[in-house]
């Protein structure tokens, strides 16, 4: 079981967060204005890397904050100072 | 008997009676049902899994491949070595064929956990252990030291000398050490079985105490230091699975710990070092000892020398003889030694298994003739003869650095790395568990098989309890051989948790029964559990389905409270909806925005009822907003929804608009809601709150007010989930049971009925309303369920409205909700049904047949006088009236299709 840096509450066990996708995935200023396919791109289409991963996870059974992250996905592990 | 007078650490003022196969033993405490068993002679335990091949005690502790016991008393327990079971007063046991016997009965036995954080933990109290652990004490850390031998001190006999001192007295030193130390939690019987990230590690503490039978604890470290010895590695030669074949350390470790002397005429076949001290303390035991070594010049043998013990050089064991016991070793030139014991010894593998739990490389070491760590892990530590350094003083070495204490150092002689010797290969045991031999591993690479982890399942070899602790370094090399491959090339199989079998009671410790799962009850629970209700699982919560009268089954009761809700009055506990009071300044632009309709537009003292669909449009959830004041809403979510819906605010609102001023926090649990439901639910209404005025005029539907009763705050509100004429009661969650009562009294003269979740369902769906997550499933937009009219046109955004422009959410295709009503009149459509047409000849098309949707929701409507259900259907609201087909059982039911308002469509009944 993962340990998790949680911005407010520090280290706690990854039972009490939820996961949140990739972050840095800003809704768009003006969704209208898209075709489809640019779209489907923010809705559908996320990134799968080989390595370091920004995510977003939500503090769900404790401070209920939702953070930013990066972990690697190799290895899983939380590079230190990512979370905010 | 073969129990020596002054060897060994047992209790021998007590005596403990066993049986094993029906025969009556005796034993002391300190002894395992294997040493008590050796004690009386007996090696034999069954017999094995696919040969039926007698089968013997192996070896002393974890890894022996072949002791393998059922216990019958105290309780039964499968597959358990006879190696690893304390002798406890009253065990009744029977050797197993290779499989074991469930219990029968409950186990009343209880299992427990305990959660521990420290600065490191130190796995195995041998002598490295115990100096890693001292050490940390020392430098004031919090240390956890965990072992899983009945007493510390590992593998020292009391021959070895340490800082001056006979090895178990410093072994005794440094314990009363940690226990004076005051950080250092010390337990013994622990057999750390699983190392995960974080340093993470789960250990199982066998106790012979307390009310528990096993405790897992879960042990939280900054460092792990892995001090667990290593296991000796036997060598493979013909009918080398006879009872009375032993890895030499076993003998050592019965003579020393137990007093037990394993044999009187014994054989010791080696390629290493190690084995000589096994045989000189035999001898010296009193047994007839004679030494056969694998290489050309075996090590200066002085022990040997000393007491004339024979040693054969350049030799090698190449078969067993005997049957149900060992007879003889048969050598390389033919001669054969006769003998009761024949211990082999081939090296050491370290044990590494907590190192590669956490993904940690292991490397061939060829000079160990095994895998050893390979890199260094942040975090752990492996140390001592887990890490391949095999001498003590090496190993002290290695785990302390220069405060290790003082050894004298013992040359070693090489180990000569030896898989097999020559012979026939099906009668060459590389995994005695799984009766796995030479051949196997052969027929694995005929196969084609060039990797390890295929030989391993092809063989099954190292799949058994012991998880190849002895066998997987050994069917690594001779497949090497096989494949003509260097071992460093193909690798090991990988060690993945447990290290040792863990019961699932241990695991699941008090959490079973009652406890396996929270159970939500609402504060009205004793209420219709006195009153009789049948209760379903929603989420955790326990919701009171219907409330049978005497004789009624389901369907008759919920026909009966379906009646009363359309004809008379009902009431519900509807505490379980999801509440989230949203607070602030932008409360109305918040909701704008996540529901697909206009929130901000609500006046204070109206209720209305919104959508909220994902980014890609589909339906997430549905609720009634209640504007509370400007800068206040009550919205109420779906029961299984609630906790998704806050979570999916406060993404929005920690993500995307922190500049939003908007607070949201759930009190689902903080208010009761009681519907009360019903023509004659104006009557019960305005009998308990008479300061109230209850007609339409002033009370009209989809408005809420606060008034006072008794002095508690309630608010009332004209909602209905049933198309009835209805109130919502909602009341501070601890004055509901009184609430609840004086809505049931005033209601007497009526005959209020309540009614649960079943009847619930089948008013609604009567009036077409949908359940999100029954009649929706993630692919489903508010358009497909005919509610175009909660999609606000003046919005110029909200979360979802980009998708419904998308070709596919404007295909003509797409399922859309339908009301089927069987023709027959009759059926009830299972729920989940696939629905089919017949071509217009009448026949089906060929398969595979069209699906063309899917029953959702389906029931006997007591107000139609017949079953109905509801359904996801292609391009369904274009095709009222015509008809379909569903699949029942064997039959092809016909089903029309119609509009999802089946009960008063033009809604005459909602106002009384």
């Amino acid at each position: 079981m993962q340990l998790i840096p949680c911005p407010w509450c520090g280290p706690r066990e990854q039972t009490e967060f939820h996961y949140g996708g990739q972050a840095d995935v800003a809704y768009p200023d003006d969704p209208a204005a898209l075709t489809d396919e640019q779209w489907a791109h923010f809705v559908f289409f996320r990134d799968n890397p080989k390595g370091p991963f920004a995510e977003r996870w939500f503090h769900s059974a404790g401070c209920r904050t939702w953070f930013r992250a990066v972990r690697d996905t190799r290895t899983y592990a939380f590079l230190p100072g990512s979370s905010a | 008997m073969t129990r020596l007078d002054g060897h060994g650490r047992i209790d021998r003022s007590r005596t403990l009676r066993f049986v094993v196969d029906d025969v009556a033993y005796t034993g002391h405490p300190g002894d395992t049902l294997a040493s008590a068993l050796l004690a009386h002679g007996v090696h034999r335990l069954g017999t094995s899994v696919k040969l039926g091949r007698p089968r013997g005690i192996g070896a002393a502790w974890v890894e022996d491949p072949t002791g393998l016991v059922q216990i019958e008393e105290p309780f039964p327990e499968p597959m358990l070595l006879a190696a690893t079971v304390e002798l406890t007063d009253g065990l009744v046991a029977r050797g197993v064929g290779g499989r074991g016997r469930l219990a029968q009965v409950p186990d009343t036995a209880r299992h427990d956990r305990q959660h521990h954080h420290c600065d490191v933990l130190v796995v195995g109290a041998g002598p490295a252990g115990l100096a890693a652990a001292r050490q940390a004490a020392r430098a004031g850390e919090d240390v956890v030291l965990v072992d899983d031998r009945s007493e510390a001190g590992g593998t020292l006999t009391g021959t070895e000398t340490i800082d001056g001192r006979g090895s178990r007295d410093w072994a005794a030193d440094v314990v009363a050490e940690l226990a004076a130390s005051g950080t250092v939690l010390h337990l013994q019987r622990t057999t750390a079985f699983g190392h995960h990230d974080d340093g993470y590690v789960l250990a199982l503490e066998r106790r012979t105490s307390g009310a528990s039978r096993q405790r897992v604890h879960r042990i939280r470290a900054a460092r792990v230091v892995v001090a667990t010895g290593a296991i000796e590695r036997p060598i493979v030669f013909e009918d080398n699975d006879r009872p009375g074949v032993m890895l030499a350390s076993a003998a050592r470790d019965l003579l020393h710990r137990q007093g037990v002397r394993a044999g009187s005429e014994v054989v010791v076949f080696t390629s290493d070092d190690a084995a000589y001290a096994t045989a000189a303390d035999l001898h010296d035991a009193g047994a007839r000892v004679t030494v056969v070594d694998v290489r050309p010049t075996p090590p200066a043998a002085g022990p040997c020398l000393e007491r004339d013990i024979v040693v054969h050089g350049n030799a090698v064991v190449t078969g067993a003889e005997g049957e149900d016991h060992v007879t003889g070793a048969v050598l390389g030139d033919g001669r054969t030694l006769p003998c009761d014991l024949l211990l082999v010894s081939g090296g050491w593998n370290p044990t590494a298994h907590l190192f590669s739990h956490v993904r940690g490389a292991l490397r061939y070491d060829p000079e160990l003739g095994a895998f050893r760590p390979g890199e260094e892990l942040p975090g752990t530590r492996v140390v001592g003869a887990a890490n391949g350094v095999l001498d003590l003083a090496g190993g002290l070495r290695d785990a302390v650095g220069d405060a290790a204490p003082a050894v004298v150092e013992q040359p070693r002689t090489p180990t000569t790395v030896l898989w097999r010797v020559p012979g026939d290969p099906a009668r060459q045991f590389v995994d005695l568990a799984r009766d796995a031999t030479v051949r196997d591993i052969e027929r694995a690479v005929g196969a084609g098989m060039t990797s390890v982890e295929h030989v391993k399942r092809y063989t099954t070899i190292g799949t058994a309890h012991d998880q190849g602790r002895t066998s997987g370094v050994i069917a690594s090399g001779i497949t090497a051989e096989l494949l003509g491959r260097p071992i460093e090339d193909l690798g090991t199989t990988t060690f993945r948790p447990p290290y040792v079998p863990v019961a699932f009671a241990a695991l699941a410790g008090r959490e079973r029964g009652d406890l396996y799962d929270p159970v939500r009850t609402t504060v009205l629970h004793d209420r219709h559990v006195a009153a009789g209700a049948v209760f379903e699982d929603v989420g955790q919560w326990k919701r009171a389905r219907h409330y049978p009268r005497a004789g009624e089954d389901m369907a008759a009761a919920v026909l009966r409270e379906c009646a009363a809700a359309r004809t008379g009055v009902a009431i519900m506990d509807g505490s379980t909806l999801g509440k989230i009071d949203v607070q602030g300044a932008d409360a109305g632009v918040l909701l704008d925005r996540l529901y697909t309709n206009l929130m901000s537009s609500l006046k204070v003292g109206r209720v209305r009822y919104g959508v909220m669909c994902g980014n890609d449009g589909m339906m997430i959830d549905d609720g009634t907003v209640l504007r509370l004041a400007d800068d206040r809403f009550l919205v109420t979510t779906t029961t299984g929804n609630a906790a998704v819906v806050l979570e999916w605010m406060e993404e929005w609102l920690q993500t995307e608009w922190p500049d939003l001023a908007v607070h949201v926090t759930s009190v689902t649990d903080q208010w009761a809601v009681l519907p009360v439901v019903g023509p004659r639910s104006r009557d019960v209404i305005g009998a308990v709150f008479g300061d109230v005025d209850v007609s339409n005029d002033a009370f009209g539907f989809m408005t809420w007010q606060d008034t006072v009763l008794d002095g508690v705050p309630v608010r009332l509100a004209r909602i209905s989930f049933s198309g009835e004429l209805a109130y919502e009661v909602h009341v501070d969650a601890r004055y509901a049971p009184a609430l609840w009562d004086r809505l049931l009294e005033a209601g007497r003269p009526f005959d209020i009925t309540p009614y649960g979740t079943e009847t619930m369902h089948v008013l609604r769906a009567e009036k077409g309303y949908p359940i999100v997550g029954q009649d929706t499933d993630g692919t489903v937009t508010p358009q497909d369920l005919g509610m175009s009219w909660v999609i606000s046109k003046k919005k110029t955004d909200f979360v979802g409205k980009r998708s419904f422009a998308r070709a596919e959410n404007l295909n003509p295709q797409r399922k859309e909700l339908v009301s089927l009503l069987p023709t027959d009149a009759a059926t009830t459509l299972p729920e989940g049904s696939q629905i089919v047409e017949f071509r217009a000849d009448g026949a089906l098309p060929p398969p595979p047949v069209p699906m063309l949707g899917h029953v959702t929701s389906s029931y006997r409507s007591a107000a139609l006088g017949r079953p109905f259900a509801l359904a996801l259907l292609k391009a369904g609201r274009s095709r009222v009236g015509e008809v379909v087909h569903v699949p029942v059982g064997d039959r092809l039911v016909a089903a029309e299709i119609a509009p999802t308002v089946l009960v008063d469509p033009e809604g005459a009944r909602r106002d009384g």
